[in-house]
């Protein structure tokens, strides 16, 4: 016997994911899904981005690792509150785990919610995590080929990141080919060059975030 | 791996549908897969027999149809198959280009005995 079915394999995660989008949406709170290899500068970007907008906005991180905490702590340290999600070596967050992270939470004092997902350009682009947006990190030591090699974690994307522009001199990346690569597989995105190290591009990717951030609350306020 | 996490999905449609329809054992389950989707093939294979040990599932061979990645042009409407992954429309050079094909992650039917 023959049994047609027609199921999509992530709908549990999927439905998770959208009474998230819903709850967060209800309370007007915009939530950044930020992904990348492991030492592609993600925690440096939070880092920055939460020392330049923590007195404008109220953000909680919530941080996605593997074993440790060792992230958490230096969020902790830009005095904003965050939650650690330990995989115990899975490789990608769920909705379910943001969704029990989101318990931790005081909701109703926030404006945004950044979660970095595991270090990693396979896995966590499949999972929706109730996010508003992904934003990719892509550092620029990783090569010029990694777009087409993992293309579905660029074109899930609204921005990627293009970190570690100031060791541009001392490596071969093309950043001809690679700008090329990443338009063609996500031509809405946002590309930004940014280096973490010497603040150089940081200015503009504080801009697009803060815009979405807007774009959102305006909705919301709509929707009321 | 996070294919352990789609076998389990996958386990779980099968389990119901197969209970649902009053079925023993499932002998094959027709996935089909985007080529736009971070699976690899060999590995959930991996995946579901290990995980499908000891359950209805336990024999069911998996098929596999690997849906080609297709998208839409929002400006002129044509449909095209992307080469290369460059989504941009090849008739009009838009940018407003929307995926029709290629993300599914799907279990399409089963064979019950
Ligand atoms: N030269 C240079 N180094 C950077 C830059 N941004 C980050 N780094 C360094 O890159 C290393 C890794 O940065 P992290 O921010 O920990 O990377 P991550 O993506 O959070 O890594 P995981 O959490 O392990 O996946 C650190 O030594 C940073 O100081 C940059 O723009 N330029
Ligand atoms: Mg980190
Ligand atoms: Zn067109």
């Amino acid at each position: 016997m023959e049994i047609r079915v027609m199921a999509n394999i992530l709908e549990q995660n999927d439905r998770i994911a959208d009474e998230l989008k819903a709850a967060l949406g209800a309370q007007g709170i915009f939530a950044l899904n930020l992904l990348g290899s492991p030492g592609s500068g993600k925690t440096t970007l939070l880092e920055n981005t939460l020392a330049a907008l923590k007195d404008e906005m109220n953000i909680a991180v919530i941080e996605g690792d593997l074993f440790t905490s060792k992230d958490a702590e230096r969020i902790a340290r830009q005095g904003v509150p965050v939650i650690q999600i330990n995989t115990g070596g899975g490789c990608h967050l769920d909705a379910n785990m943001v969704r029990n992270a989101l318990a931790g939470l005081e909701l109703a004092a926030l404006d945004l919610i950044i979660i970095e997902n595991v270090g990693n350009l396979v896995c966590p682009a499949e999972f929706d995590i109730g996010e508003d947006c992904k934003v990719t990190v892509l550092s620029i030591t990783e090569g010029e080929d990694k777009p087409l090699k993992y293309p579905l974690v660029f074109k899930q994307a609204e921005a990627v990141i293009l970190n570690k522009v100031d060791l541009l001199p001392y490596t071969s990346f093309d950043m001809e080919a690679a700008c090329e690569d990443l338009s063609s597989i996500s031509p809405g995105a946002a590309l930004l060059l940014v280096s973490c190290r010497t603040g150089e591009g940081l200015l503009d990717w504080y801009s697009w975030l803060r815009q979405r951030i807007a774009q959102k609350k305006t909705r919301s306020q709509a929707d009321d | 791996m996070h294919e352990m996490a789609i076998a389990q999905g996958i386990l779980e449609i099968v389990a119901d549908a197969a209970a649902n329809n009053g079925a023993g054992k499932v002998s094959r389950i027709k996935l089909q897969i985007g080529q736009l989707t971070a699976i690899e093939p060999d590995a959930l294979r991996f995946c579901f027999a290990a995980m499908a040990a000891g359950t209805m599932a336990e024999r069911a061979e998996l098929e596999i149809e690997i849906m080609p990645l297709i998208c839409r042009c929002q400006d002129c409407s044509r449909s095209f198959a992307v080469e290369a992954f460059r989504l941009v429309c090849p008739d009009c050079g838009s940018h407003r280009t929307e995926i029709t094909s290629g993300r599914e992650l799907r279990v399409e039917h089963l064979e019950v005995e």
